[in-house]
């Protein structure tokens, strides 16, 4: 199978689904000629020309906004947030008004809008260009949430996103833009809420979310050559979350961390962990791990930028603990 | 009164949706008082002109985007009583089924994009329609109303520069009623308002906001303009709030005066003036017009009755439209 980029991988999909759905239009900062300063849209304007790829003054309350009025009324629009930092700016506009509108309206009105931005740490770009906010965004009814862990999914679930109802955020991370997976020509889906157990294993399981799946699937690797037996699971979506792959496989193997680049208070970590507790916990030999990213604001140093965010070594000294039984008595 | 429509139908339906909408809000301001509404409601009294004189300029496909003070655009875009009452009561059978309350009242089947509790809050919706008209081909225009304590976010300044950038057919329709909750307008806006759309090179127009006919007028030929891609256009229509900010703020003179209100209301009330234009000019004779008044007043009592008998929504409803299939 051929391999592309992630950032190929999305611009396909969004040329799909703009060539299948004419109602479909992109806005942004610099989304147009300059396609993104990660390149991500290069090319589609010449394809589907300024009215449909809308270069937007640096204004996001205001075009996310407009987005929202746009999907109220009929068309799709998909939304280029250039960092995922910027969501702060939009909060209003996507919480309060895109989230709730088919709630409070008694189901009469429907939003169907893709935001699309980044996550992810290590990009020497310190606290306002490097946060991960998923959890900021799953916290709220009514937004879907997409965390896409390779060109793959990047584009299965970008397809997905745009033929959805519902406002939906995707997050890339915005270092895997140039990273290659095996991509198929023909065309595909991902459906939203399964999960994609990247790896089998008995011992332990290890849930990754976008970035972290990489990290997860090495930490296996090295648990694997010292005997023990990690599972990966990639949830791929966390609103919706596929709970119920994500017990079984923690009903087999009696031990989960969960790993997530959002801060790990109050976060995706915390969430995921809890459900475990609840729906999983006479089959748990060991308390659920949380791995989030430190609670700090991310440093500029890259000295301290990459004690911040959990690497496959950590992972795997969390896994030889557990499965060492050392966490039994933690508490 | 300036000119505007001339057909004597058209005189008597603008006449009777202020009248609609004044009896409307005495009704929910009673159920207010008797304690028979939750939470609470902004009453639209005394600026019916506003809201009949724009949306009369308008078709069912053109959309508007309201306020927290929103029963008044949404009776004038084309409401019913009935569907109104159930939902400021939390009934299964309310425009939103009774999810959304006073203060999110929707009717997209007649272009209500809804109220808004955020102050300012729909501006972007209101651009995005128009935006969405442009794009797909749409004739339709959209309007977009809010208070002149709205003009104080900034997200109407960024999307006034994109709607005017993109000549998109949108109108934005500020209701200066004086106050931005319990303070003068002056003191939270500094220079003109009509000066900030200028700027952005877009046409503005101030408007006394009483007068039905005037805004009527005006508004036809903008909307008419929009639908050529002329627009985006702004109006400041000049009002007046005959309530508190909310149905609770009754003690107001710490803010405004007795005899501030009491000139609104007895010289420059809209539907006292506009009853004075139809029966001076022949229209209808004053037996008519109390005639339409009184039907009014019993179909908002038998909406209201039927509203209080109206059931809940089922408590399974509560997990339901939170996401669309």
């Amino acid at each position: 199978m051929r391999e592309i980029t992630l950032s190929q991988a999305v611009n396909e999909a969004l040329a799909e689904e703009m060539r299948r759905d004419p109602t479909t239009f992109i806005m942004g900062e610099d989304v147009a000629e300059a396609g993104t300063p990660f390149k991500v849209l290069s090319g589609l304007v010449e394809e589907f020309g300024t009215e449909r790829v809308i270069d937007t003054p640096i204004a996001e309350p205001g075009f996310m906004g407009m987005a929202v009025g746009a999907a109220m009324t009929g068309a799709r629009p998909i939304v280029d947030l250039m960092f995922g930092d910027f969501i702060f700016l939009i909060m209003d506009q996507l919480c309060n008004q895109a989230a709730k509108t088919h709630y409070m309206s008694g189901g009469k009105l429907t939003v169907p809008l893709v935001l699309r931005t980044n996550l992810g740490a290590t990009r020497r770009s310190a606290a306002q260009h490097s946060q991960s906010l998923q959890a900021l965004v799953a916290h709220i009814p009514g937004l879907k949430v997409a965390l896409p862990s390779s060109a793959y999914e990047a584009k299965g679930l970008m397809k997905t996103a745009i033929r959805d109802n519902n406002p939906v955020v995707i997050f890339e991370d915005k270092l895997m833009y140039q990273d290659k997976a095996p991509v198929p020509e023909e065309e595909y889906l991902i459906p939203f809420g399964e999960a994609n157990v990247k790896r089998t294993g008995s011992d332990i399981t290890l849930i990754g979310t976008s970035s972290m799946v990489q990290v997860a699937e090495k930490a296996a690797e090295i648990l694997a050559a010292e005997g023990i037996s990690a599972e990966v699971i990639d949830p791929r979506t966390i609103v919706p979350l596929d709970e119920a792959t994500l017990i079984e496989s923690v009903k087999k193997t009696s031990r989960a961390i969960v790993i997530d680049e959002g801060h790990q208070s109050f976060g995706v970590t915390s969430e995921i962990a809890s459900r475990l507790n609840e729906k999983a916990f006479y089959h748990l030999d060991a308390p659920v791990l949380r791995m989030g990213a430190m609670d700090v604001p991310v440093p500029f140093s890259p000295a301290l930028e990459d004690l911040t965010v959990p690497t496959p070594e950590s992972v795997a000294a969390a896994a030889r603990k557990l499965c060492g039984g050392e966490m039994i008595h933690a508490a | 009164m300036a000119e505007a429509k001339h057909n004597t139908e058209d005189y008597l339906r603008m006449y009777r949706q202020m009248v609609r909408i004044r009896t409307f809000e005495d009704n929910a301001n009673q159920l207010y008082l008797s304690a028979k509404m939750p939470g609470l409601t902004h009453m639209y009294s005394g600026e019916e002109a506003v809201a009949v004189g724009i949306c009369e300029a308008l078709t069912d496909d053109d959309r508007i985007t309201s306020t927290h003070r929103g029963h008044g655009h949404c009776v004038a875009k084309g409401a019913e009583f009935k569907e109104m009452f159930c939902e400021l009561l939390g009934k299964e059978e309310g425009y939103c089924r009774g999810k959304g309350g006073s203060m999110h009242i929707a009717d997209q089947s007649h272009g209500n994009l809804g109220a808004n509790a955020i102050v300012g809050g729909s501006m972007g919706i209101a651009t995005g329609s128009a935006l969405r008209a442009k794009l797909l081909g749409s004739n339709d225009v959209t309007v977009c109303f809010f208070g002149d304590g709205a003009t104080a976010q900034g997200l109407l300044y960024e999307v006034m520069n994109m709607a005017a950038l993109w000549n998109l057919p949108v109108i934005y329709a500020c209701e200066n009623n004086g106050y931005s909750e319990y303070t003068k307008t002056e003191e939270i806006a500094a220079g003109s308002i009509t000066a900030r759309a200028e700027a952005f090179g877009i046409e503005a127009y101030q408007v006394d906001g009483q007068d039905v006919l005037a805004v009527n007028a005006l508004t036809e030929r903008l909307v008419d303009r929009a639908r050529k891609g002329e627009g985006p256009f702004f109006i400041e229509l000049m009002t007046y709030r005959y309530h508190g900010h909310h149905v609770g703020d009754i003690n107001r003179e710490y803010y405004r005066s007795k005899d501030e209100e009491k000139d609104w209301k007895e010289n420059r009330d809209p539907i006292i003036r506009f009853r004075a234009h139809l029966v001076s000019e022949g229209i209808a004779t004053e037996e008519e017009i109390d005639a339409i008044n009184a039907e009014i007043e019993k179909d908002a009592s038998d909406a209201v009755a039927y509203a209080l008998d109206a059931p809940y929504p089922d408590p399974s409803e509560v997990d339901m439209h939170v996401y669309a299939d």
